[in-house]
């Protein structure tokens, strides 16, 4: 038998634990054997997914510290919105409607995150980390007045009221300002989710084990190195930074066609944060690791329910320790000889 | 117009002491402290419940709250932020957002989600010049703000804690040899800047005096942008950057659009970013390699 690669192998371990999931809370979904609240979660937890797989591209993969991702989700809701709603007397079937506004969402954010790229590029460390922060929330301050409407004439723009698009009297507005998107059709389904996951996962796997995966990684390693290599270090970079934001557009299309209505501040500062604790805790540039703290921490303020007015607390609290015993030297060897309760060792043979 | 700058002069002093804090952190710990925000916060409820619930004056009520931010500062900084000395940055970066969460649910907690009325501490009468009027508020705001400025500038540069603190924040390693007690220093500096957060705290809460515990989250995101445009880890910087900033979001919103005021300070930060990556004071590092 052919041995087959490392790389290869561990791309297959990803792709099982995805379908596995899936197939376990689809069985338990027919059989009825989820509670509502844990139910609902699940399309949040797909998008949640791989808005962590394309940060961990950015900021694993290529090393930039970005704390503005929420805002390229942001993005992609609300094109996606618009587009799905302005396609529901065209396109009948609802599959196909999500389908193109999850592609709509992915290009516009694509757009979007091009715009932003070239000039924040330019920077390194932590003033392309302000950056990015500063970007998220122009987005937010924009979306939030912003208005689109739609009627028999086509689409209609503008910042200031709704009165002032200039609508014909069946129009519908599909994006009021703060008030966000209202009356969405809810489009998406945890197959779509699971779906979108395993293309995210495609895309980014191959990406990283190919020429340009290894360019980008090798500017992370060593930028200077790398550029006296030859590689082109904006272009590299610039193509990690927008098929991340691509991605989470599509992430971005998919949570906002799960829910009635979408406020521009459900993108805030605090979402970004939130994906980047997923990318961190889950361990910087492991894609497993996304996947699986982006589930649990999704999941694990339902879990602490009983704990009920102080679950954030509690959230808060395991959140540091999981950081002082997974970063503090004295912790790993005290965890280490108790035996590795969860995969520790692995952790720490990666920091090396 | 005049009144706007003062205004925007005001609004900046708050950002820039509250960007001090950010800095020093930054200089000497080399870690975006993203919990600075949340000790405005309890800054502002420890003055409120000095005043509040146990009646005292204005002066002692903020040296309380002064005092319990300080210690604050310490305990955060020995419980979370010492164990990881020597780990990633964003790993830090990560346990401050643990902290962040922690004190704002705690605060959630404690005082519930509904806004407290801050009491108006400053109770001087409004200074009249000609046709401008400056609020006793404002007016104590800048002369606070100036006072900090100097003693900072005279305790870094004169005493000989301060010259510590510049030696750690140079080289730790080297500074350590010299007899310095690093982790002693470092404290100090999170005292000292949590001290000042509860001094922004108060600050901010007789300027706009709704009290609420995510109301430090939006003045440190915004006093953090200062201190990097400033040119992070210098403290005229700090200064600069968050006067600019104030007068920026004061202009932003009296002459282009309220809504858009945030999104107006944060463009001129890129712009400066791009221009001059470093901040406006920022010292280029040259690179080896």
């Amino acid at each position: 038998m052919k041995k087959i690669s490392e790389s290869t192998r561990s791309s297959f371990i990803n792709y099982s634990i995805i379908l596995v999931f899936f197939l376990v809370f689809q069985c338990l979904l027919s059989m009825g054997k989820l509670s509502s609240s844990f139910s609902g979660q699940l399309i949040p937890i797909c998008a949640y997914i791989v808005m962590a797989l394309s940060l961990n591209l950015v900021v694993g993969i290529s090393g930039e510290l970005s704390l503005g991702h929420a805002g390229f989700m942001s993005v992609g809701a609300f094109s996606g919105v618009v587009v799905a709603t302005s396609l529901q007397g065209t396109v009948e079937a609802s599959p196909l409607r999500l389908l193109i506004a999850m592609v709509m969402g992915a290009l516009i954010a694509a757009l979007a995150g091009t715009i932003i790229g070239i000039p924040v590029l330019r920077l390194r460390g932590d003033y392309l980390a302000i950056v990015t922060l500063a970007f998220g929330e122009i987005i937010k301050n924009v979306l939030n007045c912003l208005y689109v409407g739609v009627d028999n004439h086509g689409l209609h723009f503008s910042m200031k009221d709704a009165n002032a698009m200039g609508m014909e009297a069946d129009g519908t507005v599909i994006i009021n300002g703060p008030m966000g998107a209202l009356g969405i059709q809810k489009l998406s389904t945890f197959v779509s989710g699971i779906l979108l996951v395993f293309v995210v996962l495609f895309v980014i796997q191959n990406l990283v084990n190919s020429r340009s995966g290894r360019a980008v990684q090798a500017i992370r390693d060593n930028r200077i190195a790398a550029e006296s290599c030859g590689l082109n270090i904006t272009k590299y970079k610039l193509m990690a930074f927008v098929t991340s934001a691509a991605m989470a557009g599509a992430a971005g299309a998919l949570y906002a066609l799960n829910y009635s209505t979408v406020v521009p501040k459900k993108f805030d500062f605090n979402t970004s944060i939130l994906i980047l604790v997923f990318v961190v805790l889950g361990g910087i540039g492991n894609l497993r690791g996304s996947i699986i703290a982006a589930a649990v921490l999704t999941v694990l303020p339902e879990m602490l329910r009983q704990f009920q007015d102080y679950r954030m607390l509690v959230y808060a609290i395991v959140l540091i320790l999981i950081m002082i015993c997974t970063n503090n030297q004295k912790a790993k060897e005290i965890l280490a000889k108790f035996g590795s309760v969860f995969s520790r060792k692995k952790v720490a043979e990666e920091d090396k | 117009m005049l009144n706007y700058l003062i205004n925007g002069i005001s609004l900046g002093s708050v950002y820039a002491i509250i960007a001090l804090g950010y800095t020093m952190v930054y200089g000497i710990a080399m870690m975006l402290n993203f919990a600075h925000g949340d000790v405005i916060m309890v800054g502002g409820y420890m003055a409120f419940c000095a005043t509040s619930y146990m009646g005292w004056p204005a002066i002692p009520s903020v040296l309380f709250s002064i005092f319990i931010c300080t210690i604050l500062g310490i305990v955060i900084e020995r419980l979370a932020y010492k164990p990881l000395r020597n780990a990633t940055s964003l790993a830090v970066l990560i346990t401050a957002i643990g902290v962040s969460y922690f004190l704002q649910n705690a605060a959630l907690l404690i005082w519930s989600s509904n806004p407290k009325a801050f009491p108006n501490m400053v109770t001087l009468p409004t200074l009249v010049i000609g046709d401008l009027q400056i609020s006793s508020v404002t007016l104590v705001t800048i002369l606070a703000c100036i006072v900090i400025m100097v003693a900072l500038t005279l305790f870094t540069g004169k005493t000989k804690m301060g010259k510590a603190m510049r030696a750690v924040s140079e080289d730790k390693d080297a500074a350590q040899l010299m007899g310095i007690n690093v982790n002693a220093t470092i404290s100090l500096t999170f005292a000292i800047g949590s001290g000042l957060a509860a001094i922004a705290g108060v600050l901010l809460c007789s300027a706009y005096p709704t009290l609420m515990p995510t109301t430090g989250a939006m003045p440190g995101i915004k006093a953090f942008t200062a201190a990097v445009f400033g040119g992070i880890g210098s403290i005229p910087g700090a200064m600069l950057g968050g006067i600019l900033l104030g007068i920026i979001e004061i202009f932003g919103k009296a002459y282009i659009s309220t809504q858009l005021s945030d999104a107006i300070v944060f463009a001129v930060l890129i712009i400066v970013l791009i221009v001059k990556p470093t901040g406006l004071l920022g010292k280029k590092v040259n690179e080896k390699v």
